[in-house]
């Protein structure tokens, strides 16, 4: 990861309307709840030195949860700096309808995940399709022209917004 | 087509244009720019097309045992797999696993092939409620229409179209007036569907053998919501949609948003590998966590064949399998661009590949009934993400029908007098216009009596009533002394320059003269020892009606006698953009690859040719100074083979003060314009054409191609000059 892709996937989000907030492992938990609506749904971030814990973001779910909320938080697997793709991995602890039924979803990042372009992204997807892996390129929030005119917030968030972790 | 026939579609596009030209042309322009926009400053988008296109290659080439791989993977994931021959069997499926799951609603994504299964009908029939969620199919559901267009279906219908639609069906409260508030409205009505559906549906964009992922692009979310909502999902694809594995998805994510669109990436490529591990979510139980429920997830991929195995094995149709559905060949069709799907397009498909799709899944009979409307301008070659050859195909289409239809009622009258290798059966307007070369021969010969035997009242009325030919038009005017004959009657000058021989197509001999007499000059004056081949026609002119037998006998004629000049050395010059193109493009289909390669390496465009010369020494100070500012228009299938920059650059070059237009076609296209029954489609299409030199009302008007010059003339009543003549010394 150079400084420049992560310049790069600044200027992406940009692009696609995505708002870039910075943290370190230590201001995470501040910077966090500073980016959330509450109530805020979220799935464990499995990144060592950052977690949910001390933050407004409840993990426990339930389908009442998920379409109350007004933010889902989720961890990013890869991040691709020339679109403004964030890379959500489907598990069993939901990230795929948490990042998708609430209104905002903000997804967290860690700087070394930032990385070029869809092509250094493929040997690792290929990998986790054969261990039965689904994901999710995001760009941006949903959207829709059919209606006349571009509407942002359809079936997915409205508002989508990135925690770049730096230093992990 | 009778006299009746041709008014009925004449009115039906009439009707089009005025309901839903507005909104189809915004759209579709719109996508049409943003994809220029986003392919040109994309690096490699040319390097992304060829391996796209090699990659489909292989994959149809190899699907039998791609299918088998797959099926391997989705079972071994804990999935189904099956192949459905045909419409029935697929939804006989569907129903089957729907039946199963004792399920009363269904949500769907938008899936142009299942529009092809007629799948809701069959659901709706066995009681079961069927939901469109994307928002555009969820209109058409609504207003109970058929979509318009692959990627936007309901992209003929304008905001307040839409507001109307369901202000009337839904009786809000507060009327509808805003997207924002209709995409509310949808979004709630169908969140609400979503969440208690039994079964999902969704396509499959891209189906990965190796691992069974399917690729979902949305830019909605309502196909990711529709596939993990519900625990049951079935995924419905053509078979063509397999490829390999990971390895070749990329170039696919990177090419379709930036084709249909026109955006460097769809919101959501959803790539999913079911069952996939996402947690089940039960709306009923409301408190219980995610997952909790003791239902696990199924999935089904149904592979839909329904023609399509055939079609591999159909040397012309099968390039039709590499089509990802993006629509950038509708949205850079300047027809389709005012007319819509709904003219051009069949029972599902839309736009120029849909001639393809329609042949093959439908029939030719579904096929037929729209395929005039592709022109041959050949922007959608351009515009293909996976380079197919659209045009062609709609050409083979064309001439299968031609061959299929039941005698018409002047066959004896045309059939022995044209000299065409077609039988009998053949259209009469199309044996007309497919025989230019001939009637301009005549026409020619016997000057003036037939251009004013042509002008009469009585036979403008006759040829509309017999042959389609409109009467609003100005027909061609024949010159008696053609291109040839001045030739010959000339002394050539003691030239020791490049050896050129000119090519005098149909119209430069016949009609468009002084362009003729012009390319001839300037190539002398740059020091070029110039000769003229044999005045004949080059086959384009029976291409256009689909009358491939023809074409190729004149393909070989003009290509021997050329071919005789390369041998001695010489450079081909071709004055007529549409006949280069030919060369260049459609004379692969008709010749010998080696005939085919040497014609095509050898011949120019004029201004490519005097592009060249001026840039090896040749002096400018000999041509014309640059006089009066123009208005250019340069030639769709020009640009196709990417030569319209030469004309540019000489013009500018020499200190022209030069506009140029950049719409996709002028309208005319050959004989299109003359047509009858599409003669105000035609004018619709001029008309942007015409708002683009609006203003130039102090400048020339310039066209390299005749059809431009012909409705450039017709649009603004001035006179129109080819590039050459400008430049021309006296
Ligand atoms: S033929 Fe090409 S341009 Fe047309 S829809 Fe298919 S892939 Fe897109």
């Amino acid at each position: 990861m150079a400084t420049g892709t992560i310049g790069a996937f600044e200027q992406s989000l940009t692009d696609v309307g995505v708002e870039l907030t910075r943290a370190t492992p230590a201001t995470f938990s501040e910077t966090l709840a500073s980016v959330v609506d509450e109530p805020a749904v979220g799935t464990p971030l499995g990144f060592d030195g950052v977690s949910l814990k001390d933050t407004p973001v409840t993990t426990e779910l339930t389908p009442r949860d998920l379409t109350e909320a007004q933010t889902g938080v989720t961890p990013i697997g890869r991040a691709i700096a020339q679109y403004g793709t964030l890379v959500v991995e489907s598990n069993a602890a939901g990230n795929e309808p948490v990042s998708l039924y609430p209104p905002t979803h903000v997804g967290v990042v860690r700087e070394s995940d930032v990385i070029e372009d869809v092509t250094e992204a493929m040997p690792k997807l290929a990998e986790q399709f054969s261990d039965g892996g689904s994901v999710v390129f995001a760009t941006g929030a949903s959207a829709t022209g059919d209606m006349g005119a571009l509407v942002k917030g359809v079936h997915g968030p409205k508002t989508v917004r990135v925690v770049l972790v730096e230093g992990l | 087509m009778s006299l009746e026939e041709r008014r009925a579609k004449a009115r039906h596009i009439r009707h089009l244009l005025e309901t839903e030209g507005r909104a189809i042309r915004e759209n579709t322009t719109v996508f049409n720019e943003d994809r220029y926009e986003v392919s040109e400053s994309f690096d490699g988008y040319e390097g992304l097309r060829s391996r796209a296109r090699r990659i489909k290659e292989d994959a149809i080439d190899r699907l039998p045992e791609l299918i088998d791989r797959l099926r391997e993977s989705v079972e071994a994931n804990g999935g189904e797999l099956y192949v459905a021959d045909d419409a029935a069997d697929a939804n006989r499926y569907i129903e089957a696993v729907v039946d199963g799951e004792d399920a009363d609603t269904v949500v769907k994504s938008k899936s142009m092939t299942t529009e092809e299964l007629d799948v809701n009908d069959h659901l709706e029939a066995a009681g079961v409620d069927v939901w469109e969620t994307d928002l555009g199919e969820f209109v058409l559901q609504v207003a109970d229409e058929s979509p318009s267009h692959l990627v936007g279906p309901s992209l003929h219908r304008s905001q307040e179209d839409v507001a109307r639609l369901f202000n009337e069906r839904f009786d809000p409260d507060e009327p509808f007036e805003t997207a924002e508030e209709l995409t509310a409205f949808a979004r709630d009505y169908l969140g609400a569907r979503i969440r208690s559906a039994d079964v999902g549906m969704t396509g499959a964009n891209f189906v990965l053998a190796d691992s069974g992922t399917i690729t979902l692009v949305t830019n909605e979310g309502n196909a990711r919501k529709t596939a993990v909502t519900p625990n049951t999902h079935i995924a419905v694809a053509g078979v063509e949609k397999v490829i390999p594995s990971a390895d070749e998805l990329q170039p696919f994510i990177e090419l379709i948003a930036k084709a249909a669109t026109g955006q460097p990436i769809s919101q959501y490529v959803t790539m999913l590998t079911p069952p996939v591990d996402s947690p089940t979510i039960d709306f009923s139980r409301p408190t219980e966590p995610l997952g909790s429920g003791d239902d696990d997830r199924a999935f089904h991929l149904v592979l839909v064949d329904n023609g399509r195995m055939a079609m591999r094995d159909d040397d012309h149709l099968e390039e039709t399998l590499y089509c990802i559905r993006c629509g950038a060949c509708a949205n850079s069709c300047a027809n389709f661009q005012h007319v819509g799907g709904h003219a051009f397009g069949g029972e599902t498909y839309t736009g120029g590949i849909a001639t393809g799709w329609e042949a093959g899944v439908h029939g030719q009979d579904s096929a037929a009934t729209f395929n005039d409307f592709c022109t041959g301008c050949s922007r959608c070659a351009d515009a293909c993400p996976v380079k197919i050859d659209i045009p062609w195909i709609n050409t083979v289409v064309r001439d299968r029908i031609n061959h299929e239809s039941d005698g018409a009622a002047f066959d004896f009258l045309v059939e022995g007098l044209t000299p065409d290798a077609e039988p009998g059966g053949l259209d009469v307007q199309k044996r007309l216009f497919g025989n230019f070369g001939t009637l301009a021969r005549v026409g020619s010969a016997t000057a003036p009596l037939s251009n004013r035997l042509a002008e009469l009242g009585a036979v403008r009325s006759a040829m509309e009533r017999f042959f389609g030919v409109d009467a609003r038009r100005d027909l061609p005017t024949f010159e008696r002394e053609t291109f040839a004959d001045w030739f010959d009657a000339r002394e050539s000058p003691d030239n020791d320059g490049r050896e050129v021989v000119v090519y005098p197509d149909a119209y430069t001999n016949y009609v468009l003269v002084n362009r003729g007499k012009a390319a001839v000059r300037v190539l002398e004056a740059l020091g070029a020892q110039v000769e003229l081949a044999t005045p004949q026609e080059s086959g384009r002119a029976p291409l256009s009606q689909g009358m491939i037998r023809t074409a190729t006998r004149r393909a070989s004629a003009v290509s021997a006698d050329l071919t005789t000049y390369i041998d001695d050395g010489f450079d081909v010059v071709v004055i007529e953009p549409s006949d280069l193109a030919a060369f260049r493009r459609e004379y692969g289909k008709l010749l010998d690859e080696e005939t085919h390669e040497r014609l095509a390496g050898n011949s120019y465009d004029v201004m490519e040719y005097v592009y060249g010369l001026l840039n090896t020494g040749a002096d400018a100070g000999v041509l014309a100074e640059p006089s009066e500012p123009l208005a250019y228009h340069s030639h769709c299938q020009q640009r196709t083979i990417g030569v319209e920059t030469y004309t540019e650059a000489v013009l500018t070059d020499l200190g022209f003060d030069l506009l140029t237009s950049d719409v996709e076609c002028c309208g005319m296209a050959g004989s299109f314009g003359y047509k009858s029954e599409y003669y105000e489609l035609s004018m619709d299409v001029g008309s942007d054409l015409e708002a683009q030199f609006a203003d130039a009302t102090d400048r020339t008007l310039v066209a390299s191609g005749t059809s431009c010059t012909e409705q450039l003339g017709d649009l603004f009543e001035r006179d129109v000059v080819h590039p050459v003549e400008l430049i021309a010394p006296e």
